[in-house]
């Protein structure tokens, strides 16, 4: 057990080394640096190579990726330089809202999704099947982007039920999270429904029909528990796709969140904000995985069992 | 053994609500199967795949369903709990005392289901949920009538010492693949008696089993039959099983009954070619050679019945009749039922491999 955890925690580790090294080439191949940004167009070519040299700019890339990884080791994630401040400071102030919306999405894909999986599992290929199954198709197809501006259409300006930008109260949260739960619904309900369908023709569940049990009792005890083992890993997989959608959603919506925060810091090159939440977001992702894993060695023993030996 | 005997239904609080049920049970009588037809549609069209098919499991014994694979002797038994696909028909009569279970209704099934008829399925290793624990599976019935998790447990303790896991007590809280195949395989018995049913089918329920454990779980079978007084319909294409257990024996061949009657009768002078052919396929012990006498083709597949008698294009016996003419399952001696339409004329042919048999 105690190797596997070691080898688990490495693994994490170099993940989030992984994400940090990639968005720090990335960053610095994109045209124009902090130095171009901050001086503006009418700057001349002496004015931003001065203060290339004054931010350690001009220093060859490696040396500055190094330097990077040293500090960003102890947790010194740099200074933004537009809110003169420590970077992971104003990340973190931001990342609650971040985290109410993924919730807040995560939870209505959870319960529509699970639902609507099981509703069309439990009879494959009758009409609740193919009627789930178009809608999810068509769910996961749209893009969060234009989702995002046909509800803003709909519900803000038509219909004037919801604001269609800005962060705080509920009645803010209803659009984006919905924006942001329709592709992650349909991907749980068409994960739920395939997997249902399959555990529902499993030779156990004949069992615990024979034993007179009702179809409430066979799905609920014997199917559901069953079917949800492989969901817990995509939706865990999926949670690095939720927080790529929130940075999308949270900018159409004004929400202000890391996301958002993130799409400015990127347009001014403020390197220690892109950087700062790409390690944030990284950990979040690894240890929604390790926590799924953790939760499916709860709901199958036989994964236990493997995970000890 | 008797301190052994859990079966604690018998014994403790429950009994007096389980009194009337008992009363009734004794005059229930045998399980009638009678006219039994399965539909069910495949590629071309619909076909009965099982058809016409009568037999009784008598109380306290053991019948023998014997046949080869796609014989239908499968479908039949889940028929009998109303487990068939949902898109099979099924129509005659299956006769637990007077009621017809093939026009119960759902809800009337489920209480027979575990309660009056239960059954032990072919494979252990996927019959029983992995993510459940043994006690909690044997225990799920008793659950439903109200007994308390602990009391559930306790009793799925007893069920499993009944059917010979050691240490049942601290077994109960174990997973299906924590147990052997031959473990499962008790545990899933043991879930099948939980209900105290007075007919269990068990549907090959040594197939999947390793051969050193085969026999002990068919004793296991025939003890409890014994001492727990149960009907059995033992479902299996293993002529050696049923010569160790079956009291009675129903031959089946593509999806119709050929030959029905006492299972030793039937085993030492079979009065139809099948069931001949299936005792001449059965390896002796003493004979060098891995089959004795291979039954030559293909099972008859019930979508593309031959006409006539379905065996006939298999059969050493066959004359022109048989083509033409379906064979009528008939009573050619007392107690012995045979489809064929030379059953008469059936020489005692098979001595040395029955003698191996049985």
């Amino acid at each position: 057990m105690l190797p596997q955890l070691v080898r688990r925690i490495g693994l994490m580790v170099f993940t989030v080394w992984g994400a940090v090294s990639l968005t720090f080439v990335i960053l610095r191949l994109a045209p124009g640096d902090q130095a171009t940004v901050q001086l503006g167009p009418d700057a001349t070519a002496a004015e931003v190579s001065a203060l290339r040299g004054e931010l350690g700019l001009d220093r060859p890339i490696f040396v500055q990726y190094l330097d990077y990884l040293g500090s960003a080791s102890t947790g010194d994630f740099g200074e933004s330089y537009r809110f003169h401040e420590s970077a992971m400071t104003v990340i973190l102030e931001r990342f609650p809202a971040t985290v109410v919306l993924a919730l807040t999405a995560t939870a209505l894909a959870l319960t529509i999704g699970l639902l609507l999986g099981i509703m069309a599992g439990r009879s494959p290929g009758r009409l609740a099947d193919r009627v789930i199954s178009g809608i999810t198709l068509v769910m996961q197809a749209i893009p969060p982007f234009w989702s995002g501006i046909m509800l803003i259409l709909l519900m803000a300006l038509t219909l004037r039920l919801l604001p269609s930008a800005g962060s705080g109260d509920l009645e803010h949260l209803v659009l984006p999270s919905v924006t942001l739960a329709i592709p992650f619904t349909a991907l749980v309900a068409r994960i739920t429904r395939s997997s249902v369908a399959e555990v529902t023709a499993e030779p156990y569940i004949l069992t615990a029909r024979s034993k007179g049990l009702s179809e409430r009792a066979v799905l609920a005890r014997h199917a559901v528990r069953n079917s949800v083992i492989p969901v817990v890993t995509i939706v865990s997989l999926h949670i690095g796709t939720l927080l790529g959608g929130a940075v999308i959603v949270e900018q159409v919506f004004a929400w202000e969140g890391v996301g958002s925060l993130l799409v400015g810091a990127v347009g001014n090159r403020d390197y220690a904000i892109v950087q700062g939440a790409t390690v944030l977001f990284a950990i979040v992702v690894v240890t929604m995985n390790l926590l799924a894993d953790v939760l499916n060695s709860r709901l199958d023993p036989r994964i236990r069992a493997g995970a000890q030996a | 053994m008797s301190d052994r005997h859990p079966v604690p239904t018998r014994t403790t609080a429950t009994m007096s609500d389980r009194a009337p049920e008992r009363a009734q049970r004794s005059s229930a009588g045998p399980l009638r199967v009678r006219g039994l037809t399965i539909a069910l549609p495949g590629q071309r069209g619909t076909a009965d795949v099982v058809d016409d098919v009568s037999f009784d499991v008598l109380e306290g014994r053991t019948t023998g369903l014997i046949g080869e694979s796609g014989s239908g002797k499968s479908l039949t038994a889940m028929a009998l709990v109303g487990l068939i696909p949902d898109t099979g028909v099924a129509s005659g009569q299956v006769l637990l005392g007077d009621e017809n279970l093939l026009t119960a209704g759902r809800a009337r099934m489920r209480q027979v289901r575990g309660a009056e008829i239960s059954v032990v399925f072919q494979d252990p290793s996927t019959a029983l949920n992995p993510t459940m624990t043994i006690g909690d599976q044997v225990g799920e019935i008793l659950r439903g009538r109200g007994l308390s998790r602990r009391q559930a447990r306790e009793r799925a303790a007893d069920l499993l010492d009944h059917v010979g896991i050691p240490d049942a007590a601290g077994r109960v809280g174990a997973y299906p693949h924590e147990f052997s195949g031959g473990m499962r395989q008790r545990a899933m018995i043991a879930l099948a008696l939980a209900g105290r049913p007075r007919f269990v089918l068990a549907d090959e329920p040594t197939t999947a089993l390793d051969v050193t454990v085969q026999a002990r779980i068919l004793d296991l079978l025939a003890r409890l039959r014994d001492e727990d007084n149960l009907s059995m319909l033992l479902v299996s294409h293993d002529l050696r099983v049923m010569s160790h257990v079956a009291d009675d024996l129903v031959v089946m061949y593509a999806g119709r009954v050929c030959e029905r009657g006492g299972a030793k009768a039937v085993l030492n002078r079979p009065l139809h070619p099948y069931t001949d052919a299936l005792v001449r396929s059965v390896p002796s012990v003493r004979v060098r050679s891995a089959i004795a006498d291979p039954l030559p083709g293909s099972p008859a597949n019930p979508f593309d019945r031959p006409t006539g008698c379905p065996f006939n294009p298999r059969c050493p016996r066959a004359e022109d009749r048989c083509r033409t003419e379906v064979p009528p399952l008939r009573e050619v001696e007392p107690g012995r039922f045979s489809a064929c339409h030379f059953a008469e004329l059936a020489e005692r042919t098979s001595d040395t491999a029955a003698e191996d048999l049985l």
